[in-house]
């Protein structure tokens, strides 16, 4: 299928009217044609008895809805690109959201579409309907003529009058005509889709504004992701912690006592100190993997080098940072520090890493290399690939590069305002 | 030997559970308070054998135990501190071992109050002026040398070379 109804129509005339853009358009068009009706049936009653209203913000927002339904009927015409809405958010409701309203150039633009819907467009396309439904009736001539209806087509004094003459009336000239008025709808159609999609989607500027808004929102969520963590990480240290170090405590002091007794009693508050010590454990390094509370205290060199320490392979620390970072720098850094060195010990193979970093022009650049085997597909792994996400949303770069054989290299590249 | 100690933790549950295991253990607890200002008057008035102080106090919620416990051995050399932590962090024990005393200082988890003869022991011992560090702790100090141990950086053969040296070989004899 062609991509446009303008390219279809530039191809094979016989492709074309087999293909489907007559068809989209004539119903583009026959719907324009009914919402027309809707709508003028809608603005008379307002124009006719309250004339005030021309000068209200009212009838100036109403052509909000129509340009919202005239976005997607688009799909008709474009059924993959129908257009966004060129809108900025607002209040819902109230005169805030009216005000908002009339000084967008959107809303401005979707009256002037609604006015030439209403008049030009709205002859236009009730002249196409009429057209098409004129050639139709050729077409069905003979069919008319064999039942008997009381339908007759004369030039000048010839008249057809039998169904054979009806049938050449139809293929000579009803069958021809039909196929032009199909082609004229196809133009009409496309012309008024681009009309609409011109004063209808969102300019430039407005489309921007909402990849701004986009990105702002992301950010603001990671942000409250952050802030939920920390919540946590604060919540499970003093509360079920707290509740586990003194159940373990109390569970050691009644061991203590049975000690001394024996029997099974003993044995098995011996093996309840024990689950809860594992509890404890457990507990102790899901917090560390939530937020871990020495990046809060001490800050992104500190923490790195707790990740070094706890590492099974050794682990070369470079970190040269000359004070703290903003807190999403530092747990984003730290996260894909952690993230690099689980890779490198759990799939590279790696006998030795090293991690480096320095901050300078105000940004942060870190890359953690290993020795290992290399061959890591970042597309593969949804750590990284979450890290990736990360990064961009504090608007830095990650880089990973594993040929076969290593070494794997990660990098990461974080503008940072230095506190 | 029954101590007297002063105890500094926040969290009033927690509080009363150091309480009951130090009074379980035969110890006597002079004040029990719940941030490091207090902490500071009370080693003061009543100098007992042993402070026990949280980290994480308010109205910091940071570290607010360590800087007490760092200030009042820096003040008066002859106080044991023990300090319990949340979590074993090397830098908080390098600050706390960094001036020294006379007395004995200790850096616990806190989760090893659960191991109540480790605990009672660690506190004695503390009490009695040695250094008692947590086992995680000291793992994690003994890693971190070794990371950045210059004689990583060599190969094998410069190892070789160097082990060769040392047992006093000459160039010719090495080659």
């Amino acid at each position: 299928m062609a991509t446009s109804v303008w390219r279809a129509m530039a191809g094979n005339p016989v492709r074309f009217v087999l293909s489907r853009w007559p068809w989209r358009s004539l119903a583009y068009v026959v719907s324009s044609v009914a919402v027309i009706s809707i709508a003028w049936l809608a603005v008379l009653p307002l124009l006719l008895f309250s004339p005030l209203l021309l000068f209200s913000p009212l009838l100036l927002l109403a052509g909000m809805p129509i340009g919202a339904l005239e976005r997607r009927r688009l799909g008709f015409m474009e059924p993959l690109a129908v257009p966004g809405d060129p809108h900025a958010p607002a209040p819902p409701g109230g005169w805030a959201w009216v005000r908002l309203r009339v000084t967008e150039a959107a809303t401005w633009r979707e009256l002037g579409y609604c006015a030439c819907l209403l008049s030009v467009l709205a002859v236009l396309d009730l002249a196409a309907v009429f057209v098409l439904f004129i050639c139709l009736l050729l077409v069905a001539l003979p069919l008319l003529v064999g039942v008997g209806a009381d339908a007759r087509f004369a030039v000048g004094t010839w008249t057809a009058e039998t169904v054979g003459q009806a049938c050449a009336v139809a293929g000579l000239v009803g069958v021809p005509a039909t196929v032009v008025t199909l082609y004229g709808i196809s133009v009409l159609g496309g012309a008024q889709a681009a009309f609409a999609k011109w004063l209808l989607a969102p300019t430039g500027t407005e489309a921007n504004r909402q990849v701004e808004e986009l990105a702002q929102s992301r950010s603001r969520l990671v942000n409250a992701f952050e802030a939920e963590r920390r919540r946590i990480e604060r919540d499970l240290h003093d509360g079920a912690q707290q509740h586990l170090v003194l159940l373990t405590m109390k569970l050691g002091l009644a061991e203590r006592h049975m000690a001394d007794a024996g029997g099974r009693a003993g044995e098995l508050v011996g093996e309840a100190h024990e689950q809860a010590r594992l509890a404890l454990t457990t507990l102790r390094d899901q917090i560390r993997g939530i937020h871990p509370q020495v990046l809060t205290d001490f800050g992104l060199a500190e923490a790195v080098r707790e990740l070094a320490e706890r590492c099974p392979i050794p682990v070369e620390v470079d970190l040269d940072l000359p004070g703290r970072l903003p807190p999403e720098i530092e747990s984003t850094a730290y996260f894909v520090v952690s993230e690099a060195l689980t890779n490198a010990v759990r799939h590279a193979a790696a006998t030795r890493i090293q991690v480096s970093g320095r901050l300078a022009e105000q940004r942060l650049a870190l890359a953690i290399v290993d020795d290992g085997r290399g061959g890591a597909e970042p597309s593969l792994g949804t750590g990284m690939r979450g890290l990736a996400d990360r990064v961009a949303v504090v608007a830095g770069t990650l880089e990973i590069s594993s040929p076969p054989g290593g070494p794997t290299t990660v990098r990461i590249d974080l503008p940072c305002r230095y506190e | 030997m029954s101590l007297r100690i002063a105890l500094a933790e926040d969290a009033t549950l927690m509080r009363a559970g150091l309480v009951s295991l130090l009074e379980g253990l035969g110890h006597t607890v002079v004040a029990a308070v719940g941030d490091g200002d207090s902490m500071m008057a009370a080693a003061r008035e009543h100098r007992p054998d042993l402070v026990i102080t949280d980290v994480r106090m308010p109205p910091s919620f940071t570290d607010e135990g360590l800087r007490a416990a760092v200030t009042l051995r820096a003040s008066d050399p002859s106080a044991a501190v023990l300090v319990l932590s949340q979590y074993a962090a090397t830098a908080y024990a390098a600050e706390l071992l960094g001036p020294s005393g006379r007395a004995g200082v200790g850096y616990l988890l806190k989760d090893r109050i659960g191991e109540v003869a480790d605990f009672s022991d660690a506190v004695s011992r503390v009490a009695a002026g040695q250094t008692v560090i947590d086992p995680d702790v000291v793992r994690q100090l003994l890693n971190r040398p070794r990371t950045t141990n210059p004689l990583d950086r060599l190969t094998t053969r410069e190892r070789e070379v160097l082990g060769q040296m040392a047992e006093g070989h000459n160039n010719p004899s090495i080659a």
